[in-house]
């Protein structure tokens, strides 16, 4: 499994209730459900992988979460996770609304665009940078919204929600983020994990 | 139209209030099972047909001769393996294949009922199925599954007895007949009516049958389980053993001679009465209604774990429909998963052979069963 699905599965404590938006084909899900005893659901709009779920064993709802998530209530889910997708919505801040609405806590990570490699491919080949986390051309990228580390904590602030966790990842390796390594961690991390809340 | 048949049928000796105000009691509910029920009585299934099914859902139908109605999805290492799980399905009450309906005889006047048959309701119909479950002496069954009325079914039964299914799965279906849904009833029921020999319902003593009626009728349904693309790819069209047009009436078309074919068939095999009682009965269902216009309680007792499915072509029950089912669940925190099938082939898509539906169906029974 992914490192960063290991350091979202250490965030949440046992037999909690979870909410993954755009679970994909549930690993996750799978993992939180055998290793943590978590009352685990998902939403994912593919089709595709709405099945593969399925073939898991998982609840999952076939869904959009840009429209979706109003219908669950106020505080329903202990944490809703939200792993690399938050840049492919329309409109992330309302996501953001949403997943802090529904659940008390919300987990969310980013494909991190100050990453250096990033900036290095801009630089040097003046070309949109093409990683392992943002593996699609311009032109066919469901990424409507990048965001660099910096951005997000920002944003966060800047909205006045918590932020309990701040973890970087980098080649797989695992850091925490702090506001006097913010500028370091920006560089040198390719995903930022954020523990957050309202 | 069935008598000479040796149909399985339990006689139910507890009376049974309708919705319409009226007991019924020692009336008969024929029913077919298949696979074995375990020891420890936890593997059986019941499933709910829709407006023109029956009990026999898989296997030969000794009626038309031809395979049961699901027998894409049940059977021995189907979708709803019968070689794990036991299947038990029944004629719905106002039906006619052996369960109490309007083609048999009022015990009091010895004349078959025909429209003095009391209407009758999705609720009464499931409370009389339940009886099912004390006669194989089942605390609680792995599913209920149904689509189309069998869906509908299938929300009353957990709305009634929520302890007693550990699964729930409403397939094509609605919590509320819309608008559109009554029309099309309305338009089958009108036809049935305008032929004479429908008789205000009383043609058993006429010895005749309302055949054109009920033919049209069922014409008029077809339409509504396909889709537009699915009709345009399968006729076009195309013309009816032809060169070309014939300048008259007859079934120049393929969809013509396609929809008199279906009419013609279903009119051997369907009691005319029992098409109005059973369309009645859907229009009339509207799960929210019976809890003050909130659907969320009408599940709020029950810990089952739901698995709703629509389909993409699907307009007599769109998925938009199965979502608000989805959404009401989901507003009490129930357990409830959701998929839209992509098909073609319309409302009929749970009855067909539509791979994406039965593998979704199979994985979530087979998971939720040994998850047990």
């Amino acid at each position: 499994m992914k490192n960063e699905f290991q350091v979202i599965a250490n965030l949440i404590e046992k037999d909690k209730k979870v909410l993954d938006v755009g679970c994909a084909d549930g690993t996750l899900m799978k993992f939180l459900k055998d290793n943590k005893n978590i009352n685990i659901r998902g939403l994912e709009i593919s089709k595709d992988k709405v099945q593969k779920c399925i073939a898991k064993g998982l609840t999952v709802i076939e869904g959009n979460a840009e429209k979706d998530l109003i219908q669950f209530p106020d505080k329903s889910f202990d944490y809703v996770v939200l792993s690399q997708t938050l840049q492919a919505f329309l409109n992330p801040e309302l996501v953001i609304n949403e997943l802090l609405r529904v659940g008390k806590k919300a987990i969310v990570t980013i494909p991190n665009f100050g990453y250096w490699k990033i900036r290095l491919h801009l630089l040097t080949k003046g070309t949109m940078p093409i990683t392992k986390t943002l593996p699609d051309e311009w032109y066919n990228t469901p990424n409507l919204h990048m965001c660099t580390i910096k951005d997000f904590v920002h944003f966060v602030k800047s909205r006045n929600f918590k932020i309990f966790k701040s973890i970087a990842l980098s080649n797989e390796n695992v850091s925490s983020i702090n506001d006097t390594n913010l500028g370091l961690k920006n560089l040198f991390a390719d995903l930022g994990i954020f523990l957050i809340e309202k | 139209m069935n008598t000479e048949l040796n149909l399985k049928t339990l006689i139910v000796k507890k009376p049974l209030k309708l919705d319409c105000g009226k007991t019924i009691n020692d009336f008969p509910i024929a029913y077919e099972t298949y696979g074995t029920l375990n020891e420890e009585k936890d593997n059986a299934i019941l499933v709910f047909h829709a407006l023109t099914g029956d009990q026999f859902v898989a296997g030969l139908n000794p009626i038309t001769n031809k395979d049961g109605w699901w027998s894409y999805a049940v059977g021995p290492d189907k979708a709803i393996d019968t070689n794990k799980y036991f299947v038990i399905c029944s004629n719905v009450i106002g039906g006619c294949l052996g369960s109490f309906g309007p083609s048999h005889k009022d015990p009091n006047t010895q004349k078959v009922f025909g429209t003095n048959f009391p209407v009758i309701t999705i609720n009464d119909m499931v409370n009389a199925q339940n009886n099912l479950l004390d006669h194989f002496g089942i605390e609680k069954l792995f599913s209920i599954v149904g689509g189309s009325m069998g869906g509908m079914q299938v929300l009353q039964f957990i709305s009634n007895f929520p302890d007693k299914a550990k699964t729930v799965i409403p397939i094509a279906c609605t919590s509320s007949h819309s608008a559109q849904n009554i029309a099309f009833n309305e338009l089958g029921r009108q036809a049935i009516a305008a032929d004479s020999n429908w008789n205000e319902g009383d043609y058993n003593s006429k010895d005749t049958i309302p055949n054109k009626g009920l033919a049209v009728a069922r014409m008029a349904a077809h339409i509504t389980y396909l889709s537009k693309k699915g009709l345009q790819e399968k006729f076009g069209r195309k013309l009816q053993e032809r060169e070309d047009l014939k300048f008259g009436f007859d079934a120049d078309f393929q969809i013509e001679s396609y929809l008199r074919y279906q009419g013609s068939v279903f009119v051997d095999r369907f009691d005319a009465n029992s098409y109005l009682y059973i369309t009645r009965a859907m229009d009339y269902f509207d799960l929210a209604k019976q809890f003050n216009g909130n659907l969320s309680d009408a599940f709020k007792e029950t810990k089952a774990k739901f698995f709703i499915i629509s389909f993409t072509s699907d307009w007599l029950y769109p998925t938009q429909e199965n979502k608000d089912i989805v959404i009401a669940l989901n507003a009490i925190g129930a357990d409830v998963g959701f998929v839209e099938i992509e098909s073609d082939k319309g409302h009929d898509s749970f009855l067909l052979d539509v791979p994406d539906f039965l593998s979704a169906l199979k994985n979530f029974l087979d998971k939720s069963y040994t998850d047990n």
